[in-house]
């Protein structure tokens, strides 16, 4: 009896601190499907009384939303992709290969990991700016197309694929390019899939470096666009929230699909220490 | 560096590659060659992305900041460490550090406390925690953009749901974003709220880490669930925190986007971050040459950070 009690209040407990926690995304799905009376009145609604899907096709008035998305996608996947080529690579180099001036190397890497991207931001826009790259998808993408953070990654995988596999490729005949193309990269997929959903967040969701190099509305990314969306607070709340809605649904959706992705990427880094 | 060595030792390589042949002893010398080309091919793509985005720009910024610059960005001339002194006889600069230690006070302590909470009370058998889970680390996936443009609501003075929520217990409404007494703590509660679902998951994943033995022995040694918690898992979750507050500090200097969108430095410069008064020192006043000391100066101190967390790292392994 008293064990059912303290799982009930633990149940209880873990419920509204969830409920406290998911709020904000809540109170954002709520007010995307209120009309524009019920978002912006006095006491605020909580629930909508009917659900307007129609907000969801009207925003794309308000905003080129249509745009900020397919220019977010586009940009997110081509970097994804190119870091995982970029990066898988490097990674086996440095897992399997011995070559000339590794560790330096490898060092080299490592620091581009510990040093926040900020601090070369104004030599990267001028960078960008002189090479006429502006406002265009390969000053968004470019930049991006090599991951210290993901070779790190898949070199701590391939570190640990078992030795007998290089060796029995090795007495097959297969060179290195052979063993990473055939034998490495079929075997990773998890790793890989790790560092997929990753960099896609990490483009779907960056803010200050298109804030910096676009400008106009067919350039603009998914979140730059929601920054627009705020200076039409006055009246269209609820519109402004279906857009909020159609922009973190792939997040969301990662989420769900890639949680175990995103723990492994995320505690490789902690458990080095 | 290296590719440029081996193209120029070729002759020599080829040679003793055929002593070697001569001799029968195979081609090693040969394949260590080819293994350093290769290598340097596999390498070659994020060489030379690292060299332009990140190498370079390291070394501009130097060059940068003890230039001045004209307002396209191009260099005036020679000034020494004048960009520097500037910035040190300026206040907006120290008041800028200032506020990005109120903000990392504020934020880090906090962020990491109810993360704990969170991952304490959700770890372990129950049933039903993976939906517990799933809902604690969902701030990880939102985007700075979107959850501030959300918060910006949630804040409005007169329709937003704080205040209305401040009225149903009878409180006076608040200004949060407005009133320079509450900018920086509203940004600062936004940004706790963001960094939770990181810190959620390596913190969970951490009580995932410490073996079963462990409790169960503790349970029959007759400790409650509390102590158990801070005798002996809080002891061995300590390098997973430790890391949690190194990485949490450097995160909170690099604050932009919360800012930027929410209070946009204001109300009277209450909420002036460093990366924020980078971003308006060379973008907005076009001076690149005191937003790039700046910029070194942020770098210097997260350096200094991750240096400590190796130092500590070190150490941890010693000891162990």
């Amino acid at each position: 009896m008293r064990r059912q009690i303290t799982a009930s209040v633990h149940y209880i407990v873990l419920a509204i601190l969830a409920l406290a926690v998911i709020y904000p995304v809540l109170y954002a799905f709520a007010t995307s499907l209120m009309s524009m009376g019920e978002a912006s009145s006095y006491p605020p609604h909580v629930v909508p009384h009917h659900l307007n899907f129609r907000n969801f096709v009207d925003v794309f008035d308000l905003v080129p939303i249509a745009a900020f998305i397919k220019n977010t996608f586009l940009v997110s996947i081509v970097v994804m992709l190119g870091q995982l080529v970029t990066s898988s690579m490097a990674a086996y180099a440095f897992a399997r290969m011995n070559f000339k001036g590794k560790n330096l190397l490898f060092a080299a890497f490592m620091a581009t990991m510990m040093i926040p991207w900020e601090v070369t931001i104004i030599p990267n826009y001028l960078t960008i700016r002189g090479w006429d790259w502006l406002d265009s998808y390969q000053g968004l993408i470019v930049p991006f197309l090599a991951a210290s953070f993901g070779t790190f990654l898949l070199r701590q995988f391939f570190l640990q694929l078992p030795m007998e596999l290089f060796e029995a490729a090795r007495m097959d005949g297969c060179g290195h390019v052979r063993i990473f193309l055939s034998h490495v990269i079929p075997l990773s997929r998890p790793a890989l899939g790790t560092l997929a959903v990753y960099s896609f967040l990490h483009m779907w969701n960056s803010y200050l470096w298109p804030l910096l190099i676009t400008n106009s509305d067919q350039m603009r990314t998914v979140q730059i666009g929601i920054g627009m969306l705020q200076h039409q607070e006055t009246t269209q709340w609820n519109l402004v929230f279906s857009g909020i809605v159609l922009v973190i649904l792939p997040s969301l959706l990662m989420l769900a699909l890639g949680l175990k992705q995103l723990v492994r990427g995320m505690t490789v880094g902690a458990l080095k220490g | 560096m290296n590719g440029l060595d081996d193209t120029l030792n070729l002759p020599r390589e080829k040679v003793s590659q055929r002593i070697a042949l001569l001799r029968g002893t195979g081609t090693l010398s040969g394949l260590k060659w080819r293994e350093n080309l290769l290598a340097y091919v596999f390498l070659g793509p994020s060489l030379i992305l690292f060299g332009i985005f990140f190498f370079y720009p390291m070394i501009q910024s130097v060059y940068l900041s003890l230039h001045s610059t004209d307002l396209t960005g191009r260099v005036n001339g020679f000034v020494g460490l004048d960009n520097f002194i500037y910035l040190v006889k300026n206040d907006f600069f120290l008041h800028g550090l200032k506020i990005t230690l109120y903000f990392a006070l504020l934020t880090v302590p906090t962020s990491i406390l109810v993360a704990l909470l969170l991952a304490a009370l959700s770890n372990g058998k129950r049933k039903g925690l993976t939906l517990f889970q799933f809902a604690y680390s969902l701030p990880v996936v939102l985007s700075v953009g979107s959850s501030s443009v959300i918060w910006m609501f949630l804040f409005h003075p007169s329709l937003g749901m704080f205040n209305y929520f401040l009225s149903l217990l009878h409180m006076s409404p608040i200004n949060w974003l407005v009133d320079p007494k509450w900018a920086l703590l509203s940004v600062s509660l936004m940004t706790v709220w963001m960094n939770l679902g990181f810190n959620y998951i390596i913190l969970s994943s951490g009580l995932r880490g410490i073996p079963d033995e462990i409790r169960e022995s503790a349970a029959i040694d007759g400790a409650g669930p509390l102590r158990l918690f801070v005798r002996i898992l809080l002891p061995l979750l300590s390098p997973t925190l430790f890391f949690l507050v190194i990485v949490s500090i450097i995160s909170s200097f690099q604050a932009f986007g919360q800012i930027n969108i929410l209070t946009h430095g204001g109300p009277m410069n209450s909420t002036n971050v460093l990366v924020f008064s980078i971003y308006q020192e060379a973008f907005e006043n076009f001076r690149f040459g005191t937003g790039s000391a700046q910029a070194l100066v942020l770098f210097i101190i997260i350096i200094i950070l991750t240096l400590v967390q190796f130092k500590w790292a070190e150490k941890k392994v010693h000891y162990q």
